[in-house]
């Protein structure tokens, strides 16, 4: 399902928050309001960790992850290093990048399978990233846009690009990611759909200002209705209680 | 290979129709929209809807008209001529809307609306960028209203004594000459621009103006053209004494002197010695900033500066309404001359007594040059005139003067001209002037109309006779715009000729070359 949720009056969820199939990072805030979202929908599920990167609290833009691993930037801290180890479980392997492009949430965008990076990134980091996140990296651009992390958002059931992204675009990223893409805009026609956005194969938190347009389209797309946690038939539950009210 | 000119061009506007595929839905409405070529991820509908870049413009104001002059206010001061639906007005229109200045005007134009509604209703298309790429056109009505403000021209024109100094010119002369040549010299160096009026009064001229310093400049102006002395007076009209200041009105009198050329003056016997032991007897043969004086009988001259006249001051004995015709008998010249003079010895006759006397009188003049036997000439009779001046009857009783005076005293070479003036190849230039006594009759009973009837006959024979002096004098005339009179048809030699007497063609006429071509009023048809 697709929830809407805010960070301290700011919709861009993607930029405090880092959502994957396995576990969950978000910011240290000053309220619990936005942790509470992830709680509601994520608790007994998958790990959710409080963490800073560098001190900051932007860690959805730091880093990037999937089941299979997360990578930090060089500038995280050996005790927020830490913290994460001891949060997250122990299958996820997690590794610090020295890679100039720093803002890895920004540069790469990937699900468990493949990956879509900045045409500059180096070719260590590449490595390291087909290593411990176990994926597939292909360099790419977005309707134009180096920075595919900040205008791609993905998962494994299908994924959301850049509004401008024309058809050919879209058609050849989908033949790479052998997952169903569209065109699509969060929070109210933002163009920036990885920043203002989080999702995984069952759950999608948007900012809150998305319209419920754009929260179809995120909802059709990423199958968000029939894939659950618990398996499926979410929807047919869902269908059962609407026949229930007449 | 074929050029595919009919290739339907598909604007990107319409998506109905449009064969190109949409991408995205619209944020708003669920459009199926293309993301690539839309305004972010909006359809055109739902941006023309959402966005308003009219949004910091004012939809109501108002404009300021004069309901006198109907001009309008253009901020901060300045009034302008308008008419509805003009440029000029549109101009204003925009200008006083706020916010028009960060927005692209397209077009803008009038609605119709009834005059009398005082509503002034434009139409406005504007265009903004709304996001990035995306210019929005949009298209509103400004509704303004039309409030009166009496303008500050017709404030003054409205009120009474809007001036703040006054020069009053004063010439105590009994006819007009020296004004209409005053008023030919100030209308050639623009001196009455700066006048809020011009009045006769008798005697004289009024200037009216708003500021001291333009009264002084004309009375500078005056000074420079003009043998005159004047006087200041000022009245209080407020004071402040907070503040210590005081607003006055002043008034300045300028007197000219009352002598005009060809004048007959008797100089105080005094003042004649001090100025070149000259005949104390003597005519003003040219008046500038001092008059200038000549002895007919040696052709001695002397200047009496304008100071000089006013500490002794002296009336003219005879003035050119008092010159008499003669006809020259006899003229011999005695070989001296002095500029454009001659002297010579005269035998002439009065004109009137010829036919009825034998009656000659010998005198010598300054006309050698111009004189010849049989010509009519215009001369002070002496003689048979009795002057009441105390300097006159000074010089009949010294014993030094008492023989010098002689019968006849010539002034000027005559001209036979008709009765009616013909209409002259030129013309010169009036000032339109508010006759304060035909202001005064316009109020008062009809009554006046003999009086009025003669007080425009000697004005017209005034002008008329400075008409001739132009005529007559090239010195003159060249301190003059003389204009071409376009209503006159170029008479032919011959036509000329026979209506007119024969003694017609001796009269001095001016060269075409001479004459302007008035320009001013091309398109005034005052005919």
């Amino acid at each position: 399902m697709a929830v809407r949720a805010q960070f301290e009056n700011s919709n861009e969820v993607g930029v405090f928050s880092r959502l994957t199939n396995s576990y969950a990072i978000v910011a240290v805030g000053g309220s619990e309001n936005f942790y509470s979202v992830f709680e509601s929908e994520l608790q007994d599920i998958i790990p959710i960790c409080h963490a800073t990167i560098a001190g900051t609290r932007i860690v959805g833009r730091l880093t990037v992850g999937n089941k299979n691993g997360l990578l930090v930037p060089t500038t995280t801290t050996d005790q927020e290093l830490q913290h994460l180890r001891n949060t997250l479980p122990d299958s996820v392997k997690i590794q610090r990048i020295e890679e100039r492009l720093s803002a890895l949430g920004n540069v790469i965008c990937c699900n468990d399978h493949v990956a879509i990076v900045h045409p500059d990134l180096e070719r260590e980091t590449e490595e390291i990233i087909a290593d411990v996140l176990g994926v597939e990296v292909f360099r790419q651009t977005v309707a134009d846009n180096v920075l595919t992390g900040s205008y791609m958002s993905l998962s494994n059931q299908g994924g959301i690009v850049h509004p401008k992204t024309s058809v050919r675009d879209q058609d050849e990223l989908s033949s790479l990611l052998q997952v169903p893409l569209v065109a699509g805009s969060v929070n109210r026609g933002s163009a920036v759909v990885g920043a203002g956005m989080v999702v995984n194969d069952w759950l999608a938190i948007t900012g809150l200002d998305t319209t419920a347009t754009e929260l179809s389209v995120i909802e059709s797309v990423f199958r968000l209705g029939e894939m659950a946690p618990g398996g499926a038939g979410a929807g047919v539950h869902k269908e059962s209680i609407v026949e229930s009210f007449y | 290979m074929s050029m595919d000119l009919d290739a339907p061009v598909y604007m990107t506007g319409m998506q109905q129709d449009e064969p190109t595929i949409a991408t995205i839905l619209c944020c708003n409405c669920g459009a199926p929209i293309d993301g690539t070529t839309s305004a972010g991820a909006l359809c055109n509908d739902c941006v023309r809807l959402t966005v308003d870049v009219s949004q910091g413009i004012q939809r109501e104001a108002v404009i300021h008209s004069c309901r006198d002059c109907e001009r309008w206010l253009q901020p901060p001061n300045s009034w302008v001529v308008a008419n509805l639906e003009s440029k000029e007005l549109l101009a204003i229109c925009l200008r006083k809307l706020t916010g028009l200045n960060k927005v692209r005007i397209i077009d803008a134009s009038f609605i119709w609306t009834e005059p009398h509604s005082r509503r002034i209703k434009v139409k406005i298309t504007i265009q903004q960028e709304a996001f990035e790429g995306t210019i929005v056109q949009q298209a509103f009505e400004v509704e303004y209203t039309v409030h009166n403000q009496q303008c500050t021209d017709c404030a003054k024109s409205f009120t009474h004594h809007a001036f703040r100094a006054s020069v009053q010119v004063r010439q105590k002369v009994p006819h007009k000459r020296t004004f209409l040549y005053l008023e030919q010299l100030i209308l050639k160096s623009g001196a009455h621009k700066d006048t809020l009026n011009i009045k006769e009064a008798k005697n004289g001229l009024d200037f009216y103006y708003a500021h001291r310093n333009q009264a002084e400049k004309m009375i500078d102006f005056l000074c420079s053209v003009a043998p005159c002395r004047y006087t200041k007076s000022s009245t209080l009209i407020s004071s402040d004494t907070h503040s210590g200041t005081s607003s006055y009105k002043f008034s300045f009198s300028v007197e000219i002197i009352p002598i005009c050329r060809d004048d007959l003056v008797s100089i105080p016997i005094k003042l004649a010695r001090q100025i070149g032991n000259i005949s104390p007897l003597a005519i003003c043969h040219r008046v500038g900033t001092a008059v200038n004086i000549m002895d007919p009988q040696t052709l001695q001259t002397a200047e009496i500066p304008t100071g000089v006249y006013w500490r002794s001051p002296f009336n003219s004995l005879a003035n050119v309404t008092e010159l008499k015709e003669f006809i020259i008998m006899d003229i011999e010249p005695l070989g001296k001359s002095n500029g454009r003079y001659h002297l010579a010895e005269a035998t002439v006759a009065r004109a009137s007594d010829l036919g009825s006397n034998d009656i000659t009188y010998f005198t010598r003049t300054h006309l050698g040059a111009i004189l010849h036997v049989g010509d009519s000439v215009l001369g002070y009779h002496l003689t048979d005139t009795n002057f009441n001046d105390p300097n006159f009857d000074a010089i009949e009783a010294s014993s030094q003067y008492r023989d010098t005076i002689p019968d006849v005293i010539l002034i000027k070479k005559h001209y036979a001209r008709k009765k009616k003036p013909k209409s002259r190849a030129w013309r010169l230039r009036r000032m339109a002037r508010e006759h304060e006594e035909e202001a005064m009759a316009a109020a008062s009973a009809p009554t006046q109309s003999r009086k009025q009837d003669q007080e425009q006959q000697r004005l017209e024979a005034d002008f008329e006779m400075f008409l001739r002096d132009v005529e007559e004098d090239q010195e003159l005339r060249g301190t003059l715009d003389l204009y071409k009179n376009r209503n006159k048809v170029q008479p032919g030699g011959d036509d000329m000729m026979d209506e007119g007497s024969d003694s017609d063609d001796e009269v001095p006429k001016i060269n075409m070359d001479e004459l302007l071509d008035d320009f001013d009023e091309l398109n005034v048809n005052d005919q």
